[in-house]
């Protein structure tokens, strides 16, 4: 999982060389080997770690507090969301609509790696979603069909229908 | 720039220790741990830190990064690393330390569950050599990290092993002014007991045994053997247990017809119908009417008032095809092979209240009654569908039963519903110069009306109705799963009438010549089955006040019993049962690969017997094996390594050592038992499995709850093994009333193991009863409420006699049947071809014709919708690997397909052979 993501990143950030993982543990916590100095362990630490490959450090925030709030939103990815429950998903998709109802990206105005690595991680929900509840969390399903739009993004996921167009109303809809 | 920060929580003393060392300005104001700064978190998330841009920090390692790098010092790679391994493994582990050391008093515990990550910090510190985590500075890792252990290692009361590399730098970052500072602050002098009450609001860590950095690979038997040491109280409560002997009434056998009672659980229990065309597999077996024998057997030994019903689904296509194939009417074809499966069940030893079967008039009478009663409340609604009609066989065409030239590509053989030659689905009245399959004549289109479901207009509901059940019954996840998905996929009208003779007939006088389309018509099966066994079916299935359903099938079956079933019966407004418990199983597979009749692969039903193998072991390893959360596959090797090791060794052995004992050594009498406190935590354990064991049963996890039979006789062979009586007999006094007491705890808990494989093994748990001479009550007495482990076999009872149980399974005689079932090189033949075989030889032949044409329609409608998938993803532009692999599998569909209907799989070919 955290393997093909981080693939996908690379893609996205228009990295040439692809780089090689491996993962160590249970819970496969990707590595990426290193030839300047000792391997790199854990899926933040890799991503950080690309963007500035690519020089692209605005996606890690422009601002020191912009960066803190991305970091934050990062460590929010991994605690909170991998390995989350049934019950975790619904408050995290509740604390998130309401985060988003007048933040347009998860660390406000810009779009950033944040936002990249929610997307990718809150997929497998998403996709478990019933319409009704995709209108529920309205502001994560307005985020999350703008993420899945940005250009050579979304690689290795399926896309999600979010938002339903109520063309025709009665029974043979 | 504000920070909100709290007493005695440890994450507070990373941000003062942050602020103070970087001396950024910044107002910190102390609040309780309950008040919720950040408005928009579940849960009140402290520290929180306000930016002066009005944005909010909620982590408090992100506001330690903002205060370092605000006062010039950036996070590299390695400094990231740190911090985020203190997140996801050291924070875990401990949270779940200082919940042992602070709120449960169990300071002992921290050591082992800190050992791996203390482990780790040493190694690394030791390596890079240098005094801070990432260098030869201070840095925001050294901060997070001191303060998150400093309540663990500032503490000398734990003993943590050696770590000399932490304990350095653990001092030196300690030392740090503004750190001790931070402590005093957020401690105030009162080590981890200032923590109390912040720990207590913590939610409790889900699934705390085994996550993150702890070594989780502990041998599973070792870790719960540790779990229930057996306190003083225990021991004597199952003491206590032991002696109050057996309830003196059991209750009376049960009498047909079984009614609902007043005051009683009514429990109705059902497995999916099966196809009376197609004789069952072992897959087929274990997925419904096994587990639902097993259910149901229990239920009657808690003293449920329990009904379970099953009988074959028998309209349809297929069945009309079969009985054109074999030149009988539908009628015969279908008395035919429900005498089959009959006997497959029986010998099976599925203990069904009543086996009925879906061709009755009940059947017809109680459909007809549902349809009208939807008719009047306006949920069904009236549709064209254009089909090809062949006026020769004066019949509409199914798909399969129309050739020709696809208008696609114009490959001359395209089927109905696809062309073999480009894959592309096609509606059957597109093809060109269609052919009927059985007379070879032109079809003409004739639109056909017919009547849909309104599935869209009860969805409400339904929701409503499958929001209680779901949440008060216990649904297996792959249920809840897939009725959730075809919700979100929207309900659309579905098609409740065919233009067929081999069915219901739909007594609407627009619709007359027209039968139920099978999905309607099967489950009101369940329904006039019971009517066929009382006339007083009603009480049962309008009465869901006092009535449980259960529904036990196999996955594939979950929509038609959680949606459209339930939609019927909803829209019929008639205060019907509706399903309560449905129990979906997954798949079972044969040694890796699927079941398959046309490839012969498997074993099915009629074979089981032949191999010589005892019913009673088939049910076991089947139920050993039961796909219960997961797919499992059926091995030849694994069954016989479970019979020899499991049946043999673990449990036959126990229960024939305990009974020879009492014959050789006490001359058939069960002698005096003095409990010893090794004894008595002997029946604390087995009492706790027995407590498991129901726990899991009342939840329908059967295969769960069959390990704690196993486990008991496990601690069983142990405790004869440890105390030797057959030494002890030989010694003083003392000794032999050891040896006494030995024995007789060990030949009662041969007679519980009886009580609990009863719903398992009916045939070996009875055959124990009858050699320890067991009195019946004991059957029920010991699993009212939650388990109650009595001594049902008293000093001075005497026992019958004892001989071994189980046989060994031969590795020869395994690779022969392995060979015999494993499919290609004409299996079926060698099959009828053993000795034992005659009997049921012309069975099995017959099996094999009426597997072809129902494997066809299976594999048809997989690669129908394997070409839907495969469409769908082209119209998503999906990723192009994607998209080949699916292609690939529908291509491997395809050629089964021309397989199972005797075709040579290559499209190009002629003509295919069948017929």
């Amino acid at each position: 999982m955290a393997l093909r993501e981080l693939s996908s990143l690379e893609k996205y950030l228009g990295l040439k060389k692809p780089n090689k993982y491996s993962t160590q543990g249970d819970k496969k916590v990707p590595v990426l080997q290193n030839n300047q100095g000792p391997p790199l362990v854990g899926l933040i630490t890799i991503a950080c770690h690309l963007v500035k490959e690519a020089k692209r450090s605005d996606l890690l925030g422009e601002s020191a507090e912009s960066r803190a709030v991305v970091q934050q939103w990062l460590e929010y990815r991994v605690t909170r969301l991998d390995g989350c429950t049934k019950e975790d998903s619904k408050s995290i998709l509740k604390e998130l609509n309401i985060h988003l109802q007048d933040n347009v990206y998860l660390a406000g105005n810009h779009f950033t790696l944040a936002d990249t690595l929610m997307y990718y991680g809150i997929h497998p929900l998403i996709v478990d979603l019933t319409v009704q509840e995709k209108e529920q969390y309205l502001n994560v399903a307005r985020w999350f069909d703008h993420i899945q739009h940005v250009p050579r993004l979304r690689h290795h996921l399926p896309p999600v229908a979010v938002l339903r167009n109520r063309i025709y109303t009665g029974r043979h809809h | 720039m504000k920070l909100f920060v709290s007493e005695g929580n440890p994450h507070c003393l990373k941000v003062l220790a942050a602020l103070e060392l970087t001396a950024v300005k910044c107002d910190v104001q102390y609040v309780n741990h309950e008040d919720k700064v950040v408005q928009f978190l579940s849960h009140p998330a402290l520290p929180a830190l306000l930016l002066p841009s009005g944005q909010q920090l909620f982590s408090a390692n992100a506001i330690c990064r903002y205060l370092f790098e605000v006062s010039g010092q950036n996070c590299n790679d390695h400094c990231n690393q740190w911090l985020e391994w203190e997140v996801t493994v050291l924070q875990p582990a401990l949270l779940r330390a200082l919940r042992s050391a602070v709120l449960q008093g169990k300071g002992s515990d921290v050591s082992q569950i800190l050992q791996s990550p203390l482990n780790f910090l040493d190694q690394s510190l030791l390596k890079g050599g240098k005094p801070y985590l990432t260098g030869e500075a201070i840095s925001v890792a050294d901060v997070v990290l001191w303060a998150a252990l400093h309540p663990i290692l500032s503490d000398s009361s734990f003993t943590l092993g050696e770590h000399p590399s932490v304990k350095t730098w653990f001092d030196q970052v300690a030392a740090v002014h503004s750190c001790q500072s931070a402590v005093q602050k957020v401690l105030q002098g009162k080590g981890l007991q200032a923590m109390k009450s912040y720990m207590q609001r913590q939610p409790a860590p889900p699934n705390s045994q085994c996550r993150d950095a702890q070594p989780c690979n502990n041998n599973p038997a070792e870790s719960e053997e540790r779990q229930h040491s057996v306190s003083e109280e225990e021991c004597e409560a199952a003491a206590l247990t032991w002696s109050k002997g057996l309830s003196s009434c059991p209750p009376t056998d049960k009498q047909h017809p079984i009614l609902p009672q007043e005051g009683k659980r009514n429990v109705l229990v059902t497995s999916a119908l099966p196809y009376v065309n197609n004789v069952p597999h072992l897959g087929n077996i274990i997925g419904c009417v096994l587990s639902a024998d097993v259910f149901s057997r229990y239920g009657r030994l808690r003293g449920w008032n329990m009904l379970f019903v099953c009988g074959t689904d028998e309209y349809g296509t297929a069945t009309e095809n079969k009985a054109r194939e074999e030149g009988l009417t539908p009628q015969q074809i279908c008395d035919k092979y429900h005498a089959v499966h009959s006997s497959i069940y029986s010998w099976f030893q599925i203990d069904f209240d009543f086996f009925g079967r879906t061709t009755t008039e009940k059947q017809t009478e109680i459909a007809q009654n549902i349809f009208w009663r939807l008719h009047e409340h306006g949920y069904l609604v009236e549709d064209t569908v254009e089909q090809l009609r062949c006026e020769k066989c004066q019949r509409f065409l199914a798909d399969r039963f129309v050739e020709g030239t696809c208008p696609h590509c114009s490959y001359p053989e395209a089927r109905g519903d696809q062309c073999d030659k480009c894959g592309r689905l096609i509606n059957a009245v597109e093809l060109r110069d269609p052919q009927c399959k059985v007379c070879r004549q032109t079809p003409v289109i004739r639109s056909s009306k017919h009547l849909f479901l309104d599935l869209p207009k009860l969805e409400s509901q339904l929701e409503q109705w499958l929001e209680k059940s779901t949440s008060t019954g216990d649904w297996t996840t792959n249920a809840k799963q897939i009725t959730h998905s075809w919700i979100r996929d929207g309900l659309k009208p579905r098609c409740i009438t065919r233009d067929l003779h081999w069915g219901t007939p739909v007594p609407h006088p627009d619709f007359k010549e027209k039968v139920f389309y099978v999905w309607f018509d099967a489950p009101i099966g369940y329904l006039s089955i019971t009517a066929n066994y009382t006339n007083e079916w009603e009480k049962w299935w309008k009465n869901p006040q006092q009535v449980e359903l259960y529904n036990f099938m196999a996955k594939d079956n979950v929509p038609f019993h959680s949606v459209v079933f339930p939609c019927s019966l909803l829209g019929a407004q008639d205060n019907y049962t509706l399903v309560n418990h449905l129990v979906a199983t997954e798949y079972l597979n044969y040694e890796d690969t699927k079941f398959s009749k046309s490839r012969g692969v498997g074993v099915f039903g009629d074979m089981a017997k032949d191999t010589g193998i005892p019913s009673d072991v088939w049910r076991f390893y089947l139920l050993y094996v039961r796909p219960e959360g997961q797919d499992s596959a059926f091995s030849w090797a694994d069954m016989a390594m479970k019979n020899n090791s499991e049946l043999l060794n673990n449990l036959g052995n126990f229960i024939n050592r305990a009974g020879m004992f009492v014959t050789k050594f006490f001359e058939g009498c069960v002698p005096v038992m003095e409990l010893q406190r090794e004894d008595k935590e002997l029946l604390a354990v087995v009492g706790w499995e027995l407590q498991q064991y129901i726990q899991l049963m009342d939840k329908v996890k059967i295969r769960d709850a069959l390990k704690h039979i196993l486990n008991i006789s496990r601690h069983g062979n142990q405790y004869i093994q440890v105390n030797q009586p057959w030494k002890k007999i030989k010694g003083d006094e003392s000794e032999r009333q050891r040896a006494g007491t030995v024995t007789g705890v060990a030949v009662n808990i041969a007679c519980l193991l009886s009580v609990m494989l009863s719903p398992y093994m009916p045939l070996v748990s009875q055959t124990i009863r009858d050699q320890l001479n067991a009195p019946q009550s004991c059957v029920y007495t010991m699993l009212q409420g939650g388990g109650t482990f009595v001594c049902s076999l008293s000093a001075g009872h005497r026992i019958g006699t004892v001989s071994p149980l189980f046989q060994k399974l031969e590795a020869e005689q395994i690779e022969a049947l392995k060979k015999r079932f494993g499919g290609q090189q004409a299996p079926f033949q060698s099959t009828s071809s053993t000795p034992a075989a005659a009997p049921a030889a012309a069975i099995k032949v017959a099996a094999v014709e009426g597997g072809d044409s129902e494997k066809a329609e299976q594999l048809a409608k997989a690669v129908a919708e394997q070409g839907d998938k495969v469409r769908a993803l082209k119209a998503q532009k999906a990723e192009k690997d994607v998209i080949t692999a699916e292609v690939s599998k529908l291509l491997e569909l395809k050629t089964q397909l021309a397989v199972a209907e005797g075709k040579n799989p290559e499209p190009t070919s002629k003509k295919g052979k069948k017929k």
